[in-house]
């Protein structure tokens, strides 16, 4: 946060002090892609591009020099289909209000509507994106913001759509206020550190809401994921903080709220998980905080692999999910511990709010359908249910150890 | 025939069995409504109320009613009537008389708290479990003379539909779980209308789950157009075998 | 008016009806006589179609019965124990029969109604009754659409002395009509005054068939149940030699 904060600072004095002697160039229709290209070329450190309304056909807009590029009611620049649009080369840069649309698509090239390279104390905000490849790419960026954007494109194939927001080795990034949809990753992430990621919303897309990787030390809050094909799977990193988001409708064959593999000291807090067909999946992960978190109507709302350690499942609210917990071994080093669970059917009788008996969130039927998937069909049987309440009372297949010794009577309140 | 269906459902819904089967059906799902938290965890807990208690009751009332009405069937053959007439509406007053205690007991909490399409569906699916389980009762009535025999045939008619068959199920499962059962599966559940109405109503409540898992078969075939055509047509067949099985020997039988 | 022709039953093993052939011309009252399980009621349930025989055939105004069941609008018919849905009021029973018969309120016959003053019960469930009322709401039902042949199945059991009075006056009343009325009963005394022709029916087999003056002459006796007694003695003694 910090970092993040001085960043910011640095670059808004930076532009204060150019703008004083700053100039204002204008592009008006129809100029064309050489003209633009041109008019940005002979620009100064610390002036600003203004198009005027209107539909442009461009041809990548390089940009080397610590330029404002304004957009007047949402300016299209085109790029019919072949070309990048903008690319940034530079320290500094604004680019701010356009609509940028069709660019190219290519096996060899990763085609972006705004690519970012090697700079520092970017902003790119209040731009619509559609029908992109990829939409903002940055290599290697830092201390740079993306806000306010609508990406938004009607991706059908995985191989031939891009990510939403690209992000790979950049530091102190803060992507907000975004809405992405229809691509490939909304937001992608790899080796990425100290950024937050907030009040996003990603939906739709192909793969992944989001898709996390060798990243350290961030931080995710308040986002939406929903819809996306396989949810949001944040991978191989540590120190990742995941705090109010809500993750929802993922649906389908090995599609989660969130997947978390190789994940260490994390924290993951009052999120809320609905309607995905697994809520969490964790696989080698370990030390993570799961707290306050609220899982409705989920498929599973949280499968823990054997592989998992001092994952420290605690004060979330569990509901009319169809399986509450499952795992795949029969060791447990994982404390689950005052959650409230509706399946819980224990009682409080010194009513301290603390059911009296432990509950076993593992159902036998869910370790079955772990070994045979089809005998789902059988699910909400009578012979399922007396084979349950038969387990409940002698547990044979499930975890013994994989338990609440302390369920709440209520849920509690967030 | 339809002179006798009418006095036949008005004798029926009037009857004290019936009266308090509705009430009862009532009583338990306005208040699973007002207990549970979220209408669709008392679906869940209404689910096993119409998936055994609905078929049980049904089976053995329609046994009884038939065994008491013996005299009065007596009575209408003696008339100028055809058997198949008499009987067609026996058999439809006492699904209809059924359905309709069904329908006010289940279909007005639904229709108050779940008026969407699992409620839709739950109704429309217990209206096919009535429907069987009546027509399965008229079989045993009509192939024992016995009373005591009969009502015996309809339990274990029962016992098999709710547990023996999905036990046999679970075994196959587990004997040949690793072989690719997928097709196999949808046929053995379409063999059961309590498997085949069970199946229904997993889509909707618990479709998060059943996307993840199975390879989304059962999405794909009973979520289908054509699969709801199909399973439609499975439940209208467990109606129709039984009733043509007991119409055929009910013409030829000696009263 | 009912022809019976080589009308075999039998019921698993058991043959309840061997053979029977029998002609009922006219009118009058048949007494159809015979000891317990001889397969009166067979016979009975045979010509109204509830049982269906094995061999033979029935004729019903000269047209075989099998298949058919237009031919049951000719016939009434009181059962020997009446039951009936119990949530129906006897008015809806009738409605229902009326209904049924495709006939009107004023086209039937209602004295037996009037007599046993059934209206004054009319909104009472069927489930209330008692036995001798049913009885009663079995008797008006056979009368009830006029047909041309009664079938009673032991009509007086179970009514009281006035009932029974009014029952049997009835019938005579209806033979005077011109109808043919078929009745079982083991009450014979019943019997005397309607009685004109006696069939007799043993295990299965129709052991005489002959007018009831030709009964009484052949056995001597007066009355009926004594007739009949001595005929049955006879037989039994017979047998023992």
């Amino acid at each position: 946060m910090y970092r993040k904060s001085l960043g910011m600072a640095v670059a808004i004095s930076f532009w204060f002090v150019q703008n004083i002697f700053a100039h204002t160039l204008f592009i008006s229709p129809p100029a064309t892609g050489e003209e633009i290209n041109k008019i940005v070329a002979d620009a100064e450190e610390g002036d600003t591009v203004l198009f005027r309304s209107g539909h442009y056909f461009v041809n990548n807009i390089i940009i080397q020099k610590s330029i404002y590029l304004k957009g007047e009611n949402s300016p299209v620049l085109d790029g019919h289909g072949k070309y990048q649009i903008i690319s940034i080369e530079s320290n500094d840069v604004i680019v701010d209000g356009f609509k940028l649309i069709n660019t190219g698509l290519s096996d060899m090239f990763e085609f972006s509507a705004i690519r970012i390279v090697n700079s520092r104390r970017v902003s790119i905000k209040n731009n619509i994106l559609e029908n992109v490849f990829f939409g903002v790419y940055c290599l290697n960026v830092s201390q740079s913001s993306i806000s306010n954007n609508r990406i938004k494109s009607n991706s059908i194939h995985e191989l031939q759509s891009g990510n939403g927001i690209h992000c790979w080795k950049s530091d102190s990034l803060h992507i907000f206020n975004n809405y992405i949809s229809g691509q490939r990753d909304g937001i992608y992430f790899e080796f990425v550190t100290n950024s937050f990621i907030e009040r996003n919303i990603s939906e739709k897309n192909l793969r992944y809401g989001l898709h996390f990787m060798f990243s350290q030390y961030n931080n995710y809050s308040h986002n939406i994921f929903s819809n996306n094909g396989a949810g949001v799977a944040v991978m191989f990193s540590h120190h990742v903080t995941m705090y109010k988001n809500i993750f929802a409708e993922n649906r389908g064959e090995s599609s989660y709220g969130i997947l978390m593999k190789e994940i260490r000291d994390s924290k993951v807090e009052k999120n809320y998980f609905t309607k995905n067909s697994i809520g969490i999946l964790m696989e080698g992960t370990s030390r993570i905080n799961v707290e306050n978190n609220t899982f409705e109507s989920n498929g599973w709302a949280f499968k823990i692999q054997a592989s998992c350690e001092d994952i420290m499942i605690s004060a979330n609210r569990f509901f009319g999910n169809t399986f509450d917990v499952a795992t795949n071994g029969t060791l447990v080093l994982n404390k689950f511990s005052g959650n409230y669970w509706d399946k819980y059917e224990g009682y409080d009788l010194n009513k301290d709010g603390i059911g009296d008996v432990p509950y076993r969130p593992v159902s036998m039927y869910s370790m079955i359908t772990e070994k045979i998937p089809y005998s789902i069909m059988l699910f909400r049987s009578f012979m399922v249910m007396l084979l349950e309440k038969t387990e409940k009372i002698i547990p044979s297949l499930t975890p013994i150890d994989l338990k609440d010794d302390h369920p709440l009577m209520k849920p509690p309140e967030l | 025939m339809l002179k006798i269906f009418k006095y036949v459902f008005l004798d029926i819904i009037r009857n004290k069995i019936v009266l308090l089967y509705t009430l009862a059906l009532l009583i338990i799902s306005l208040s699973m409504f007002n207990i549970s938290e979220s209408p669709e965890k008392a679906i869940i807990s209404l689910l096993n109320i119409e998936l055994i208690v609905l078929p049980l009751i049904c089976g053995v009332f329609s046994t009884i009613y038939v065994y008491n009405s013996s005299e009065f069937i007596e009575l209408l053959v003696a008339q100028p009537l055809r058997r198949v007439a008499i009987f067609r509406s026996i058999l439809f007053g006492l699904v209809a008389a059924l359905s309709f205690a069904f329908l006010i007991g289940l279909g007005i909490p639904l229709l108050i708290y779940s008026p969407d399409s699992t409620g839709f569906i739950f109704l429309l699916s217990g209206v096919a479990l009535t429907a069987c389980f009546t027509a399965f009762a008229l079989v045993a009535a009509v192939y024992t003379k016995d009373k005591a025999k009969g009502i015996g045939v309809t339990i274990l008619l029962w016992f098999y539909f709710t547990l023996i068959y999905d036990g046999l199920v679970l075994f196959i499962l587990f004997q040949f779980g690793d072989y690719p059962l997928e097709k196999y599966m949808i046929g053995l559940s379409c063999m059961n209308p309590i498997d085949l109405v069970r199946i229904l109503l997993l889509l909707k409540i618990d479709s998060a789950a059943i996307m993840g898992y199975t390879g989304a078969i059962f999405k794909d075939f009973f979520g289908s157009g054509m699969g709801t055509i199909i399973s439609g047509s499975v439940l209208l067949f467990w109606f129709v075998l039984p009733a043509w099985l007991a119409i055929r020997k009910f013409r030829r039988k000696d009263l | 008016m009912i022809k019976v022709e080589n009308l075999t039953k039998k019921f698993g093993k058991l043959t309840v009806l061997d053979d029977v052939n029998l002609h009922l011309t006219g009118r009058g009252c048949i007494s159809l006589i015979g000891p317990n399980a001889s397969g009166k009621t067979t016979l009975i349930k045979s010509v109204l179609g509830l049982v269906v025989p094995d061999s033979g055939r029935i004729l019903i105004k000269g047209s075989d019965i099998q298949g058919d069941w237009k031919y049951r609008k000719d016939i009434g018919y009181m059962p020997q124990i009446g039951r009936y849905p119990d949530n129906m009021t006897i008015g809806q029973l009738f409605k229902m029969l009326i209904d049924i018969r495709q006939s009107t309120w004023e086209q039937c016959d209602k004295e037996l109604m009037d007599l046993f003053e059934i209206d004054k019960i009319r909104t009472k469930r069927l489930g209330t009754l008692s036995g001798g009322t049913r009885q009663k709401i079995s008797a008006v039902l056979a009368f009830l659409f006029n047909p041309d042949i009664l079938i009673l199945d032991e009509p007086t059991a179970g009514l009281d002395p006035v009932a029974c009075e009014i029952l049997k006056e009835k019938m005579i009343l209806e033979i005077q009509r011109g109808k043919l009325i078929l009745i079982t009963s083991h009450v014979l005394s019943d019997l005397d005054e309607l009685v004109s022709e006696v069939i007799f029916l043993q295990d299965g087999k129709i052991n005489f068939h002959k007018s009831f003056d030709q009964l009484r002459k052949d056995t001597g006796e007066e009355r009926l149940s004594r007739a009949i007694a001595k005929v049955m003695g006879y037989k039994g003694h017979a047998q023992n030699i």
